[in-house]
């Protein structure tokens, strides 16, 4: 404000109203530039929602740029201005997913359930109409004829005309171009090609519509799927929403709707395409009582546990090993040392778990050669050692870290409360134990919870380094020894190709979370005591 | 306060202002004469396409928006995008995604008319699903024998132990070489040494479709595990499960081992080798039968502009000018027969052709994504010296329980 009261003396300094007039200074013209961008957008996104029939979205961003403009251009509610932004793109980003997640958990969503029933019969119908295996190619012209849109075929010389309910019938005196196609139809207009490819409902009309030869149902009906040529087609699936059945009319076989989402006929027989629908908690269940699903994911659980706790304890152990060490003034080239000793951390986890695949390989790689005299040890494809690996892999990775921070931490406790302990005959030892560690732990214990938290999901490591092998022996479940949950899930939604299961693997992360969640909230339940104790 | 209402208004009349000029722009693409349809393409096809989309652009006056992405995200993101309506018209895709386009009702059927002819019928047959042709076929690939000639000659071995025999005479470090995925395990590059046991992944019927039958168990595939374990880590060692695709690709080109199995894909990884591509030897007698695998262009079941699309595939992607371009963009085995015949005379693709026609189709059920995961592991387990048999059984047991549900 200083260079603002500078640039304008007369105004500013004389007029002893200092609330008065002065134009609306630079932070309100920002705000705006800025507002007016942000309604921008905000409309935009509205109008888009509006157009493309996305309601949620449309309420959705109705609400947040109504709530954006009252917060910013009335006077009170100043705190909300600060944290509007966060909010927004926490709902945006997080709550969003979240809700998404929970609602996918909720139903079948996965292969052969992808869309909705509608789709599914429209899919059906697609899949079911067959050209008829003899049918000739006529060149073919859209004609139109007071709204009403019809065909114009070439059969051997005679043009034809029909529509959806007349079936085809010659006309005289119709000509036709070098390539057979009719371009002068007595008594229809004929559409031309590019009016047709330039609009969309006409373009929808013009695939949709069938003419058959005669009304007679058997005889197939011609369709075109270009504009310029009409093939025979016949189909034999009839779609009847209120009994929500699809008959096929050649078999008399008919496929009932069911609460799967499937179309199922009464021997079994199911149609290929599916749609989505709720299912209750069933994934929920299915992840504990499946059998081929609940051992596998047991051990998985297991190992999941045990791969953050260990990896936390070791590399948090190492870290304040190493710290304690180079926080010593008798060690010379501190500084250059803790530099080296941070390197791991700066490099990409996913580029060293994958130097470390390399590393690791039994007949080509250095940590054989090097460390075991060129034995053969298998360390990737073993369940136990390559649990071993992972876990070392993850300590080098993280160690570092926990180095960072607990040198930190050492530098910042007080000399005299550890010199108090010297003078009253403690030990080495009985110093650490008694006075350094509950101290360290004050500072380092939350992040220990968040780095557990981290690991946890710790996919990254896992995908790159071993890819969940070795697989089970013995189990359908597709899974590996070094599977943790997150990658299990990952596994089981089939993103990676296989066979996809997004709502069980959607069930599964909020097992996860909720997990995660209790275990957070009562370890730092733990650590605010640890405090008290201080 | 009212001064601050009225400085809102003005912001908000200005953000319809704004808001205005971009609706105005869209508006015009869906309404004018310039109808657009979006295609989904990777990298490699991007260039091709673009070629062929311009003059049909020119000749429509419609728009074509090419939009590049991972070709391993192309199938993930058309199921899931197809139902939302945000989807693309056509998108370039593998065919043994078929079947799970097919039951996620995201694909249409097309119709290729008279210019079915000209394409190779194994392509065709590839990108047919319960009698019904689902996409514009436009490259073949497969695997083959390649040979460093240098080291052992051009000449085809006759069977695996004939391939061994001479590979020991090459006197390199290894007589034969072949990527098992590291510890994964690699059953699509073994799957030609598992058809000549006479055991495919699935029966197929007389048709020639695949059935959800799983037809890898029994004395055939015993006996291909047998085959396996004796060349493993508990025998010969010829298969090792510490070979990977970079690793694999370093031995032959370094010139440790004098065969390995690849595909096209990898022969720009063999720099230093003269090589040779030869069928891939018989090693339980029966002719080895590689996977074939089919690229082509999907077209939507929910494409608004499912008219402009299709004339787009047929009657502009079909002809030999956009296969030839699609081709030279990205060399692979053309669909399109005269231009099959036509690169043929380059020695490196009429080997992987020739391979090709020893083949079958991979299956495009949408079972097969459960079969990779167990079969892989299996056969990697039994590489490292499990119990063949027993091992091969359980995943054969297992396959079965996970495809019965």
């Amino acid at each position: 404000m200083a260079t603002d009261d500078d640039r304008l003396p007369d105004s500013g300094r004389h007029e002893s109203h200092a609330r008065g007039w002065r134009g609306f200074g630079w932070g309100f013209m920002v705000k705006l530039v800025i507002m007016a961008v942000v309604n921008a957008l905000g409309l935009t996104v509205i109008l888009t929602a509006y157009r493309t029939e996305s309601w949620v979205i449309l309420g959705a961003s109705i609400a947040l740029l109504l709530v954006a403009d009252i917060v910013y251009f009335t006077k009170r509610a100043l705190p909300l201005k600060y944290l509007l932004p966060g909010l927004t793109f926490l709902f945006v980003f997080q709550i969003f997913t979240l809700g998404y997640t929970g609602y996918v958990a909720f139903t079948n969503y996965g292969t052969g359930h992808a869309g909705s029933m509608e789709q599914a019969v429209e899919a059906a119908l697609i899949q079911d109409e067959r050209r008829l295996p003899d049918s000739p190619s006529y060149p073919l012209a859209v004609v139109e004829q007071a709204g009403e849109i019809g065909f114009a075929i070439n059969a051997d010389d005679t043009v034809l005309v029909g529509t959806e309910l007349s079936p085809f019938e010659p006309v005289r005196g119709a000509e036709v171009d070098g390539s057979g196609t009719p371009v002068e139809v007595p008594g229809w207009e004929v559409v031309p090609r590019a009016s047709v490819l330039s609009d969309q409902e006409l373009q929808a009309t013009v695939v949709g519509l069938r003419v058959p030869f005669d009304l007679d149902e058997g005889g197939g009906s011609v369709r075109t799927r270009e504009g310029t040529t009409g093939v025979v087609y016949t189909s034999s699936l009839e779609w009847s929403p209120e009994e929500r059945t699809i008959t096929d009319t050649e078999t008399g076989v008919v496929y009932e709707a069911s609460d799967r989402g499937n179309f199922v006929a009464s021997d079994g027989s199911r149609l290929a395409t599916g749609w989505y629908v709720g299912v209750g908690f069933e994934n929920f269940v299915r992840a504990f009582t499946d059998a081929t699903l609940a051992a596998p994911l047991l051990e998985v659980a297991l190992w999941t546990f045990a791969f953050a706790v260990l990896t936390v304890a070791s590399s948090f152990g190492l870290g304040l090993l190493f710290a304690m060490i180079y926080n010593d003034p008798r060690v010379r080239g501190r500084r250059l040392l803790r530099t080296l000793f941070i390197l791991p951390y700066a490099f990409p986890a996913f580029m060293s778990a994958l130097l470390w695949r390399g590393m690791l390989n039994s007949e080509f790689g250095v940590v054989n050669d090097l460390f075991f005299f060129g034995a053969d040890i298998n360390w990737l494809g073993d369940p136990w050692l390559a649990r071993l690996a992972v876990l070392w892999v993850n300590l080098w990775l993280s160690y570092p870290y926990w180095f960072l921070v607990c040198t930190g931490a050492l530098q910042a406790l007080s000399g005299e409360t550890l010199e108090a302990a010297t003078v009253d005959g403690a030990g080495r030892w009985r110093r650490f134990r008694s006075i350094v560690l509950p101290l360290l732990l004050v500072s380092t214990a939350p992040l220990a919870i968040a780095s557990f938290a981290f690991n946890f999901n710790n996919f990254t490591i896992i995908y790159m380094l071993t890819g969940g092998g070795p697989a089970f022996l013995g189990s359908s479940s597709g899974l590996g020894s070094t599977d943790i949950l997150i990658s299990a899930i990952y596994n089981i939604s089939g993103v990676a190709g296989g066979v996809a299961d997004y709502g069980l693997a959607s069930a599964l992360s909020i097992i996860v979370f909720v997990v995660i969640g209790i275990i957070s909230a009562l370890a730092f339940r733990q650590t605010r005591k640890l405090e008290e104790v201080q | 306060m009212r001064k601050h209402l009225r400085i809102g208004a003005l912001a908000a009349a200005s953000a319809v202002i704004l808001a205005g000029c971009s609706t105005d722009d869209s508006s015009e693409n869906t309404n004018g004469n310039g109808a657009e349809i979006v295609i989904w393409t990777d990298a490699e096809r991007e260039p091709a396409l673009a070629a062929a989309a311009a003059d049909f652009e020119e000749e429509t006056g419609a728009t074509v928006t090419l939009v590049q992405k991972n070709f391993e995200d192309l199938r993930n993101d058309f199921i899931a995008q197809v139902p939302t309506g945000e989807g693309p018209d056509i998108t370039v895709g593998a065919h043994d995604w078929l079947g799970a386009l097919v039951t996620a009702g995201v694909v249409n059927t097309i119709d290729l008319g008279d210019a079915a002819q000209e394409f190779e019928q194994v392509a065709l047959d590839a990108m047919t699903y319960d009698g019904q042709l689902y996409a514009l076929p436009y490259s073949l690939e497969t695997i083959a024998l390649i040979q460093n000639v240098d080291l052992v000659g051009d000449e085809a071995p006759s069977s695996w132990d004939d391939m061994i025999q001479r590979g020991l005479a090459a006197g390199t470090e290894r007589p034969f070489v072949i990527n098992t995925g590291g510890e994964t395990g690699d059953g699509y590059t073994m799957y030609g040494f598992q058809t000549s046991f006479g055991a495919p992944v699935f029966v197929q019927d007389d048709s020639g479709s695949y059935t959800t039958e799983v037809g890898m168990g029994g004395p055939e595939g015993e006996a291909f595990a047998q085959w396996l374990h004796a060349n493993g880590a508990a025998g010969t060692g010829y298969l090792s499960t510490t070979v990977d695709y970079d690793i694999n690709n370093e031995l032959f080109n370094s010139g440790k081992a004098p065969y390995t199995v690849q595909g096209p894909w990898a022969i720009s990884a063999f720099p230093d080798v003269n090589v040779a591509v030869n069928p891939i030897p018989s090693a339980g007698g029966e002719v080895a039968k590689p996977f074939v695998g089919v690229q082509g262009f999907y077209l939507s079941s929910q494409s608004d502009n499912s008219l402009l699309a299709t004339d787009f595939l047929v009657n502009h992607l079909a002809t030999e000018d956009a296969q030839r371009a699609l081709y030279e963009a990205d060399p692979r085995i053309p669909a399109f027969s005269t231009l099959a015949e036509e690169v043929a005379s380059d020695p490196i693709i009429a080997g992987f052709l020739a391979s090709s026609q020893d083949g079958v189709p991979m299956p495009s059920i949408p079972e097969m994504g459960l079969v990779w995961d167990l079969w892989n592991a299996a056969e990697a387990q039994i590489i490292n010296g499990a119990e063949p048999v027993s091992t091969w059984n359980q995943m054969i047991t297992d396959l079965q329980a996970s495809i019965a549900g």
